[in-house]
């Protein structure tokens, strides 16, 4: 076993290569032709790039072994009609006994909803992991890290990097779930990716008008950074789970949007972020020119 | 040696923690939600141990070299002080990286598909294989035009903003002009276009430049540089399938 994974691995680390040598060309070209002056310790960039794609072989073996098998079956099982028929017996169940508090409640509602497929809201455990894979898959990615690294480093200490991170995380997470939301119930994906654009430029117009104007390009870019290593196959297959598993969607037109989703939504929540760190700020401030304006007033009356 | 080590730990405990909810999540949803048990735990456990392994790995490269490397190469262009070399390079960092982007062809062959179904270009495979290639060359050109975009915005000062509103309007022109089956393929061209390793370096490319550059600051003004490379791809796509279409 341990001669065919190192096999794997060589094989990943050839394809890196492959993938690095244009960069690699570039930058060096550049140096010598444009620039012509050797770059600050070229043993150490040497070791470094070596590290960079090494560390990502290694990385994206591990996930091909571990995680993406595992999360692909999830979305499957999670998307598999017998799980969700669970969920839809359990609906109607309820009817007769005082709901237990769980949230598949409210699906006995419509009667008509199991008879056109299962109502939407049979989906809960669907939703959950939606969000919960798109929020772990981000944590977890590499080009989001260095993001976020680079931009608390410049702050001065003004913005963390793990606030930064959950903010865009909890943006995709959000997002996610919302996509599944909407290949469940069949919703048009343009009109989704519509009104998100307009809120994100009604937060950008916010923000260029308040304290919080900074982040706008931050925000811009995180929705960039999402669809990368980790959370593209994970989530992708959850799409794709999904759209042949719903009586009347179809892989190929109702599948993608997810990555979409996952790339709009972290605009938002970045920009809320830096409106509540600011608000927060503003208000702790506020507080303490009122508390300076007290003592003094109680030192000049002393 | 010893503070090798120690750097080397540190960032370990910061993969270890940053990998954390991922191990929850799948843990949580097999054994809870599902109720089954972990398939294979030491092949799991193996792979967990690449995968922690590698992003310190990765982690130490881009302190030591993607970071530097950008930062430097930042410095270098600024002091050299010519424009045209410095688009140059941006257009060439951005063309380069994309063309040979895995993601990148995996996309380019489901268009192909789709081309073919659409009955724009021939169902046979030198067809195909042509508009992929067009496909990427395209993708490619737009990121690089993307990266020498952005560095220009950089220097010039201009608002991120703006490009990116304006260039939402243009992708909502184009979605109304553009061809049905060319749509979906170019939303999902946005999405592949910024690698692990061409995001870190960009970034610190932007953020360099905005650091030498007076009157410009870093974290209103260095970053971008992906935003911009995320969005052009889509134009560029719509754009290129209706060619294809005006095109007998």
């Amino acid at each position: 076993m341990i001669v065919e994974w190192a096999w794997e691995i060589l094989e990943i680390l050839w394809g890196n290569l492959i993938d690095v040598t244009p960069i690699a060309v570039v930058l060096i070209g550049f140096q010598i032709f444009v620039l012509r002056k050797k770059p600050p310790r070229p043993a150490r960039l040497a070791v470094g790039f070596l590290y960079v794609v090494l560390g990502l072989a290694f990385f994206l073996f591990g996930l091909e072994k571990a995680l993406f098998p595992l999360g692909e079956t999830m979305a499957r099982q999670l998307t598999d009609p017998a799980f969700l028929e669970l969920g839809g017996a359990r609906g109607p169940a309820l009817a007769d006994g005082p709901a237990d508090g769980s949230a598949q409640g409210p699906a006995q509602g419509p009667a008509q909803g199991p008879a056109q497929g299962p109502d939407w809201r049979f989906y809960l455990w669907v939703y959950i992991f939606a969000a919960a894979i798109g929020f772990s898959t981000t944590a977890a990615e590499p080009a989001l890290i260095a993001v976020a690294l680079k931009a608390e480093d410049i702050s001065g200490g003004g913005l963390s990097a793990l606030g930064l991170r959950l903010a865009v995380a909890v943006g995709v997470a959000i997002g996610v779930a919302l996509g599944a939301f909407r290949i469940i119930t069949g919703l048009p994906l343009y009109a989704f990716i519509v009104v998100g654009y307009i809120i994100v430029i009604i937060q950008t117009v916010k923000a260029t008008r308040g304290e919080s104007k900074w982040i706008i390009p931050l925000a811009y870019d995180s929705g960039g950074v999402t669809t990368s290593t980790v959370t593209v196959p994970v989530v992708a297959a959850l799409g794709l789970g999904l759209a042949e598993a719903i009586p009347g969607r179809s892989p190929l037109l109702d599948g993608f949007g997810l990555i979409a989703f996952a790339s709009l939504f972290p605009m938002m929540t970045v920009m809320a972020y830096a409106e509540l760190t600011d608000f927060i700020r503003r208000r702790m401030q506020a507080r303490q020119a009122r508390l300076i304006a007290v003592t003094q007033e109680e030192e000049e009356e002393a | 040696m010893t503070a090798q080590l120690k750097q080397f730990l540190r960032l370990l405990v910061g993969s270890v923690r940053d990998l954390a909810p991922i191990i929850l999540v799948v843990v949580f949803f097999q054994l809870v939600v599902l109720q089954q048990p972990l398939p294979n735990l030491e092949t799991l456990l193996a792979g967990l141990a690449f995968v922690i392994l590698g992003l310190t790995l990765f982690m130490r490269g881009l302190e030591m070299a993607l970071f530097p490397l950008g930062e430097s190469m930042a410095e270098a262009f600024a002091q050299k002080g010519s424009l045209i070399a410095l688009l140059a390079f941006a257009f060439c960092l951005g063309f380069g990286t994309t063309a040979a982007e895995p993601a990148l062809i995996a996309v380019a062959e489901e268009a192909s598909e789709v081309a073919a179904k659409a009955g724009v270009i021939g169902a046979a495979l030198e067809a195909q294989e042509e508009f992929a290639f067009g496909f990427r060359v395209t993708v490619a050109l737009s990121v690089g035009a993307a990266i020498a975009l952005g560095v220009l915005r950089i220097l010039k000062g201009w608002p991120i903003q703006y490009l990116i509103i304006g260039g939402y309007m243009l992708v909502v022109a184009m979605t109304v002009v553009a061809p049905e089956w060319v749509i979906g393929v170019a939303y999902d061209s946005g999405g592949v276009t910024t690698s692990t390793i061409t995001v870190p370096l960009v970034t610190a490319l932007g953020v360099g430049l905005a650091s030498v550059i007076r009157g410009r600051n870093p974290i209103t003004d260095g970053f971008g540089l992906i935003a911009l490379a995320s969005l052009t791809p889509m134009i560029f796509v719509m754009v290129y399938g209706v060619l294809l279409e005006r095109t007998p």
